[in-house]
Order: C-alpha cells, then structure tokens, then sequence
C-alpha cells in the first residue's frame, strides 16, 4: 500500500514539473505559520485561500461546462447571508453554520438551473448575472431583517487564534480544491464526471446522442460549482464576522472570472494561481492606493493579449510536453517520452 | 404627479435606449457583449462637464468635442484590445470589464470621487398643471429621439447601413459578397460608442457625474436587450421604454423602491427569457458554421 503510495507518488508528481511544482506549493502553504506569524500576512493568505476555492468553483461549473455564469456571487452571498442568519438568529456554531449555508447554496444553484438550462451563450450569462442584483434588491429593501447596507455584523469567530484560522483555511482549500480538480480529470479511473463534462463542452449534442443525460450533469456542474462557492462564502462571513451586501456584488462575480481567466481557464490550478498571484497583488498595491485598480486593469489587459489562454496554462506548456503518442506528460527538456521512449519532436 | 412620472418615465427611457440600441448593434454585428459600453457613456458626461463646466466652452464645440474624443477612444480601444481577442467569449468579457475600470480609474484620478454636475444647457422650466418641467429635460428628451431616428435612417436607408445589417445576418456571406466585414466591425463600434456619449451629454445635466456611474445602466441594458432580444435594435428600443416605465411605476409607487428598481427590471428580464427565451423580437442567428 505505501510502496504503492510512493511509486505513484513517483510518476505522477515528481515527474512532471507542473504537478511538482503545485505539490511543493501546498506544502509550503502549510509550513506559513513557522515562517511568519504576523496577523496581516495571515489574513491575506486565508482571504486568498477563500477566494481560491470561490474563483475554482467558477472554474468547476463554467469552464468545464461552458455555461458562462456571470451571478457566481450569488453562492457566495447567499451562503454568507445563510450562514450569518442562522448564527445570530439561532445562535448556530461555525461548524452547523458553514455546511448549512453551502446546502442553501446548492439550493439556489439548483433553483438557477430552471431558467439556466432552457438558455445557452451570452442569454445565460446575462440571466445568472441578473439573480445575485435581485437578491441584494430585496436584501436592501428589507433592512429590517436583513441589516440593509451594513449587513448582518458581529458573528462568532471562527476559532481563538488567527493561526487555527489560518490552518482551517489551507485545510479546507485543499480539501475542496482537490475534490474539485478530481471531478474534472478526465483520465481519471475513479469517476466519470471529469470526462463528461469534457464532452459536454466539446460538443453537447455528440455527447447527447452517446447517452449522456447532459441536463442531469449541467444541474451536478451547478451543484457543485454552489456548494463549494457557498462554502467560501459561509466561511468568509464568520472569518470577517459580517455578511454584507458586498457578498452579492456584481464586481465579485466578476472577480471569479477575472481571477479564473487570469491563470487559464478549464484547468483548476489556473484559477488557484490566478487568485494567489492577484489577490495579494491588489493588497500589495495599497501603498499606492489611487493606481490600484488602474494597475490591476492594465495586468488583466495585457495578459489577455500576449497569454490568452491564461498565466498557468501559458507556464504548463513552456515547462511541460506531451507526448504525441501516448499523451502522458513529460518534462519539455526531454528529448523522448519517459513511458514509451517515442521521439517529442 | 402624473405628468411628471410621464417624463420621467419617457427621460429614462430614451438615455436607455440610446444605450441599449450601441450595445444591441456591437452585439448583432460583432457577437460580442462589450462591457464597456457604458464606461463610454461615463467618459462623455466627463467630457461634457469637463469641456463646457471647467474649460469654459459653449455648449455646442463641447458637444461635438466630447462626442469626437469619446467615439475615437472606443474605435481605439476597440482595435488595439478588444479586436485580438474578437473569437472567445470569456477574453472578451473580460478585457472589456477591464477597460470599464481602467477608465473609471482614470476619471477618478483626474476628477476625484466627487460628484460633479454639469451646467445646464438652457435654464427655465415650463409649469404644465402645476408641475415643473425644465426645459433642459425637454431638450433632453428631444436629443434623445432626433438621435434614435437618425440612426433608425442610417441603419435602413442607406448603404452603409444595409451593409452592417447584412454583416449582421451573416459575416461571411456579407465578406463574400464585398463587404470590408473588420471595416464595418470599426464603423460599427464608432456608431455604438457616439450613441453610448450622446447619451452620456444628455444625462450630465440631469444625473450627478461620478467615476461609478457606468454599473447601473450597464446592468439595466443588459436586462434592456434580453428583454427585447439580443441584437434586435427594434427590440432594444421597445425594451428600452418598457424598463424606463417599470423603474418608474416602482420607484412611485413600490416602497423603497429606489432598492427594488434593478431587482424589478431582471425580474422582468428573467420572465421574458423563461417563457420566450429569444426576447420580444428574437433574432435567431445563423449556427457557426464548422
């Protein structure tokens, strides 16, 4: 089993540069706190961590289903507002609040799909964008219940420590993000929701007419793609202990895609390198708080143009090569394929 | 009361339509969402603040300036970003959104986040039954439609107007027969972008002028074409009124409306596409072909 364990250990990640490198990256993630203690630091790398599994989750149900969505605050929002309700209402814990509110987001994700599913293109897009403004509508109109534009404040904290904090964070990222990077590998033996997804992007109706049940799996791409935005959004609202109108805001939405595209979309690791380049960029960029945005605009302008298909992705093909014949990943400095010996070139 | 619910309604209507009709031509021609669309209409209620209120020019060279530098801004931009990125969907989304708020960025360096109005263009009002009209809403008003009609005559009556409806229909029959299809895409872009800064002049009396202007409308022209049909300007114009008189009714009548008036409009918009997903006036594209 652990010789086992190893040897695959071996093959897939030692041997390629891409894997490798995500697999020292996690690590380190985990060695943070003994490098740096400092409350600041700590806070951008669990927003960071947040926002990873958020901007993943986009990746999950839009990349690899192709159903554009632009409302992907609306998970996140309504998991906050969920989960905030519910703790000072109810007086819930953190650890009943945060699944609680991720099932209410699987529910609206669910509910999205009776109108989503009837449309495709640019007509889905504009109708998921339309869901999150109405909720923070109404969640303006009733400030009773609601607290309006300042939001629901003064929840539990989700631990004592900032560093149990930190560590709940990275645990939880991994966790969510590995699930995720599962159920889309299209190789993999274990499930077969990675390459139906594929298919479906590809080409919908070829993978209709093969059997697939595509609605059934677009409404799983919806579910997954809510639970796990609903996720980082529960637990947002306890780390910054308020559930504001923020968390439905249409720049946030737009953040998911920003930071997905950013890396390469349809990847998953793409949109993990995208949030943690430009997350701790912007915070970075307060020094010079009038050129913030300005900058970050510019960054997003000029990758577009020179690496459209995304940073990770632009990376993975500098340092990685397929091999032509049995498709397995290879480092680019090899002359053959480590597996079958056929030329690269 | 009702008189002035009227022109209100009838005020919002237009500056939307204006917007909603740019927005409808770049998406029918270009098929692509240009999120920008309304950065343009904030840029122009800049220009027009900053030519007539801090350069001091009259009302009209700061009209036609305003209009010519906004509209070789979006062809620009159009050219140099946008264009390379033409073919996929997400890119486009993307570094239009980015464009947005490198704009509202530059607005907010140059201007600060305060909110500016610009002078009238004429003063006065006109009491009908008891309620003040001011003649700057009425000139507004009529703006709005002189510009609607012109582009209604651009569009039908003349060559260059059948040629971006025939690129329109379909790029590659249009190319095939000899039309310059990346001429009329720039043309095009020109055209949407003037409508987007007339309507950015007309409202910058009226609305208050700041960096964030350009997220509201953005969002109510979106609901605006779907409702009336991507890429359908007949549709976008109807759709245009219809959203203009339903913010009204609910901010009359709806309490707290002011909130509600967004979560109104999708809601509307989202009916629309539930029970006829292709909008009032559907426009049912050519499939790519492979």
């Amino acid at each position: 089993m652990l010789r086992r364990l190893l040897r695959d250990f071996q093959g897939d990640v030692l041997a390629i540069p891409g894997r490798f490198i995500a697999f020292i990256f996690f690590l380190l993630l985990f060695l943070v706190p003994l490098i740096t203690q400092e409350p600041y630091t700590l806070r951008i790398l669990i927003f960071s961590n947040i926002f990873v599994i958020f901007a993943v989750s986009w990746d999950f149900l839009s990349g690899y289903t192709g159903q554009v969505n632009f409302g992907h605050a609306l998970f996140f929002g309504v998991a906050a507002y969920t989960a905030a309700m519910l703790n000072k209402y109810l007086g819930l814990q953190p650890w009943a609040t945060i699944p609680i509110g991720a099932l209410v987001a699987v529910l609206a994700g669910v509910l999205t799909c009776i109108p989503a599913l009837r449309l495709r293109g640019p007509y889905l897009s504009l109708v998921t964008l339309a869901f999150p403004l109405i909720l923070l509508g109404i969640i303006k109109a009733f400030p009773d219940v609601t607290g309006g534009e300042h939001g629901i404040t003064g929840l539990t904290r989700l631990s004592d420590s900032r560093i149990t904090d930190y560590y709940i964070s990275v645990i939880v990222m991994t966790v969510s993000v590995f699930i995720m990077w599962k159920l889309t590998d299209a190789r993999s033996g274990l499930v077969r929701t990675g390459i139906i997804l594929h298919a479906i992007r590809e080409d919908e109706i070829a993978a209709r007419a093969t059997g697939i049940n595509t609605i059934r799996y677009k409404v799983l791409a919806f579910a997954v793609g809510g639970f796990f935005a609903g996720i980082a959004g529960a637990f947002y609202a306890h780390f910054m202990r308020i559930a504001g109108p923020s968390t439905l805001d249409l720049m946030l939405s737009f953040q998911a895609v920003i930071w997905s595209v950013f890396g390469g979309i349809v990847s998953i690791y793409g949109a993990v390198v995208g949030v943690y380049f430009l997350y701790p960029l912007l915070e970075i960029l307060r020094v010079i708080p009038e050129f913030r945005f300005l900058i970050l605009g510019a960054i997003v302008i000029l990758i577009l143009l020179f690496m459209p298909e995304g940073v990770a992705v632009w990376i993975r093909d500098k340092i990685e090569r397929q091999c032509p014949r049995c498709k397995l990943a290879n480092v680019a400095l090899r002359r053959t394929c480590r597996a079958c010996g056929a030329s690269l070139y | 009361m009702i008189q002035a619910f009227i022109i209100q309604a009838l005020m919002a209507g237009g500056v939307y339509a204006l917007l909603a009709v740019g927005f409808s031509l770049i998406f029918g021609v270009a098929r692509m969402i240009n999120l920008a669309h309304t950065a343009f209409f904030m840029l122009a209620a800049y220009g027009m603040f900053y030519w007539s209120y801090q350069f001091g020019l009259g009302p009209i060279p700061s009209i036609i300036l305003t209009i010519v530098v906004v509209t070789l801004v979006g062809v620009l931009s159009y050219r140099l970003f946008v264009n390379r990125v033409r073919e996929h969907l997400v890119a486009v989304l993307l570094i239009t959104i980015a464009l947005a708020m490198v704009f509202q960025e530059f607005m907010l360096l140059a201007f600060g986040a305060h909110f500016r109005e610009s002078p009238t263009l004429i003063s006065g009002f006109w009491e009908i039954f008891g309620v003040r009209v001011t003649y700057q809403q009425l000139l507004s008003l009529g703006i709005v439609l002189i510009v609607l009609i012109c582009v209604w005559a651009l569009l039908s009556r003349t060559k260059l107007g059948i040629a971006i409806r025939a690129t329109a229909q379909d790029a590659e029959i249009a190319n095939l027969m000899g039309i310059n299809v990346s001429t009329i895409l720039l043309i095009t872009m020109g055209v949407a972008t003037a409508l987007a800064a007339v309507a950015g002049i007309v409202v910058a009396p009226l609305w208050v002028v700041h960096p964030y202007m350009w997220m509201p409308p953005l969002v109510m022209i979106m609901a605006i074409v779907v409702l009336g049909g991507l890429g359908s300007i007949k549709g976008s114009f109807i759709g245009a009124f219809i959203i203009g008189l339903v913010e009204t009714l609910v901010v009359f009548l709806v309490p707290a409306g002011a909130f509600l008036k967004l979560a109104f409009a999708l809601l509307a918009m989202v009916i629309v596409l539930v029970v006829r997903p292709e909008g009032l006036y559907g426009v049912v594209f050519e499939e790519e072909r492979l």
